[in-house]
């Protein structure tokens, strides 16, 4: 009950002027992000961080956490309509939205994905409302080896889970991890992997990476491609809305399927697209007549938006509770908190209360809001297409540089972005994964220091990663999961031997 | 009821062509990028270990982290050439296309130009001419419409960041002779 007191506390300091118009700003900006080629969730975070340098705390999470629920809105759109995922986590949105657009069901295609996303991310709203407050005073109780434990568990899970080659993603954390160590050391202020220049004294900024690494490199890859594109121009009526809206009661287990699948890959670093997937082929599998998927069936929107939206959403509790993001966007607006000068993590709950409950009001209010704004103005939307992608392109280019100068007012940081944008070009097209890089560039320090603060008290000696049964278990299981495949291997060999 | 007889439709004529031959390979590419990220692990490696990789009296010195890191990295990209090299034998998938790299280049080029440009007009100056050049020459999209749009966007971006919510650009000569 706690909680729902701090959340109405929350409510009322969201609701100023100011911070609704600009939720409405996030939420417009969102859109546009998820809809225009070349851009997305995470990068459109990225750049316009610099607009919130001067705001408070509060409204600029605010208005981040708006960009974000609008890019997951805005992504639906394009790949109803023209059969195009704005965002790699609408791709199994396309499946049956788009056929249904075809049929000339856009609009009951559009509203069955911006419902679902609204029903995706108010379960993981709920979860984060309740659990979150929870998880976080217990982790008040961590010292350095636990931490430092549950950093090990996210970078082994990473590892052990991911779908890409393990070398790949053990290649791009190492180099996240290196790279966030460049610069001054944090505990004895010994430079480190400067190489004499005082450009790289202040260490490599995890923003301006990120600009390069998703900005720039999203330009250079979607220019690789055939930009035309036929689609159909929509505008929802309210019967249509009211409509799917009666019908909704009927799905309900496949909803619920899918805003659980979400909330678990959102919260584990699965990740949205994992989610996406995961939650579409289940309602196909579970389904009266799966062969009626990818010809334009309701729930083959319904099942993925759900779960992508629960994912984003959940991706947010580990950020606030621990100060461990569940995906790239997270990991970006984990940044943003340290830019304002608040320490991600447990203590946030208790030091800034006003600022986490508004961010959890947000949560609700945006996405009320949100989807408000996406049912009565998807055609304008939808008519962005229309702009010349040689007009988009270098206009996100500038959008780029401003982001990655203003955070630091640096002209080396434009250069950092630029060769960041080729880095990103280059591992994205030979299949090296960038989400384990942002989190270890971003965690990489307070990684280091956790470790080094668990050395110096046990003096110098690994067991205090198991000298209790809580940090034992969190580093077991970290381990655990690194050589997840190689268990799963020999698990699947034994199996194999005894059933024979 | 919903109207969906209007249709979106947006051409691109300079598309790359799907039959383009091959620059070259992604194992190519996979093989070199390794290598540079040894070379990377190597160089980092010696840096912290002369920084100081082991333990003293307080505690673990300040490349200790680091140095273990780089050996990760180094043995991870070994890894990686290793692997590259034995499936560069077995059929070779392309990284990137003649057309494709054409058009890649159109953006990464001017975008270079842009940030070089930047350090002497500012980034005002330098995005005007970006976009407005790109619209012009790279999309042929008519002058008019790219200046137009080149200006505009400039100006929105000016009023926004430098007037609106105070975060400085890099400024050159144009805006100190309007005194900002």
């Amino acid at each position: 009950m706690e909680a729902f007191g701090l959340l109405l506390h929350g409510f009322a300091v969201l609701l100023t002027w100011k911070t609704l118009v600009l939720m409405m700003v996030g939420l417009v900006l969102g859109i546009f992000v998820g809809v225009l080629p070349g851009l997305g969730g995470p990068n459109g975070v990225a750049i316009l961080l610099p607009l919130t340098f001067t705001m408070d705390p509060t409204s600029a999470i605010v208005m981040l956490s708006c960009i974000y629920w609008g890019a997951l809105f805005g992504g639906a759109i394009t790949s109803i309509l023209f059969n195009i995922p704005g965002e790699a986590w609408s791709v199994a949105t396309t499946f049956d939205g788009y056929p249904m657009a075809q049929q000339g069901r856009a609009a009951e295609a559009l509203t069955a994905a911006f419902t679902s996303s609204f029903i995706g991310s108010l379960v993981a709203v709920l979860l984060i409302t309740f659990l979150a407050p929870m998880i976080s005073s217990f982790a008040l109780k961590f010292g350095p080896p636990e931490f430092f434990a549950v950093y090990l568990l996210t970078f082994c899970s990473f590892v052990g889970l991911g779908r890409e080659a393990k070398h790949k993603t053990v290649i791009s954390m190492s180099l996240g991890l290196l790279l966030a160590g460049i610069g001054m050391d944090t505990v004895s202020g010994n430079l480190r992997m400067t190489f004499g220049s005082p450009e790289l004294l202040r260490g490599i900024n995890f923003l301006v990476a990120v600009i390069g690494l998703f900005g720039i490199s999203e330009i250079l890859l979607t220019m690789e491609e055939r930009l035309a594109l036929r689609g159909h121009a929509a505008s929802i009526s309210l019967r249509v809305v009211l409509g799917v809206w009666k019908d909704l009661p009927k799905y309900w287990v496949t909803l619920l399927r899918s805003s659980f699948i979400g909330c678990w890959l959102g919260i584990t670093p699965g990740g949205a697209i994992a989610a996406s997937f995961m939650g579409y082929n289940l309602a196909k599998r579970f389904a009266k007549e799966p062969e009626s998927f990818g010809k334009g069936r309701i729930e083959g929107v319904f099942a993925p938006e759900t779960a992508a939206h629960a994912s984003g959403t959940s991706a947010l509790l580990p950020m606030l509770a621990l100060g461990i993001p569940g995906s790239g966007t997270a990991a970006i607006l984990l940044g943003g908190l340290m830019v304002w000068g608040l320490n991600p993590g447990p203590l946030l709950f208790v030091e800034h209360k006003d600022f986490v409950w508004g961010l959890i009001a947000s949560m609700y209010l945006g996405n009320v809001v949100g989807l408000v704004l996406v049912l009565t103005t998807v055609p304008i939307f939808a008519s962005i297409l229309r702009v010349p992608f040689a007009a988009v392109a270098p206009m996100i280019v500038v959008s780029c540089a401003i982001g990655a100068y203003a955070i630091q007012n640096a002209m080396f940081d434009i250069w950092l972005m630029l060769g960041f944008g080729v880095v990103g070009y280059v591992f994205k097209k030979i299949g090296i994964p960038l989400a384990p890089f942002t989190l270890a560039l971003v965690l990489g320090n307070r990684a280091e220091d956790a470790f080094r603060l668990s050395m110096i008290g046990s003096g110098g000696t690994l067991k205090v990663f198991w000298s209790n049964g809580l940090v034992g278990s969190i580093t077991t299981l970290a381990i655990v999961l690194l050589f997840w495949p190689l268990i799963e291997g020999l698990l699947g060999r034994v199996g194999w031997k005894a059933s024979r | 009821m919903s109207q969906t007889d209007i249709e979106i439709v947006v051409d691109d004529p300079t598309a790359p062509e799907d039959d383009s031959p091959s620059v070259v390979s992604s194992g190519t590419i996979e093989i070199v990028v390794c290598l540079l990220l040894l070379a990377l692990a190597v160089t980092l490696g010696y840096d912290n270990w002369r920084t100081g990789a082991s333990w003293d009296s307080t505690g673990p010195e300040p490349g200790y982290f680091p140095f273990y890191l780089s050996a990760i990295l180094g043995g991870g990209s070994l890894y990686g050439l290793i692997a590259a090299l034995v499936a560069h034998r077995k059929a070779a998938e392309t990284f990137v296309t003649h057309a494709q790299a054409r058009r890649v280049l159109a953006v990464f080029v001017p975008t270079l130009l842009f940030c070089l440009v930047m350090q002497f007009l500012g980034l005002y100056v330098a995005s005007f001419l970006l976009i407005a050049g790109f619209m012009r020459f790279v999309g042929k999209i008519a002058l008019w419409k790219s200046l137009l749009t080149a200006f505009l966007f400039t100006a929105i971006m000016f009023v926004t960041f430098d007037i609106a919510f105070d975060v400085i650009m890099p400024k050159g000569p144009l805006e100190a002779a309007f005194g900002r």
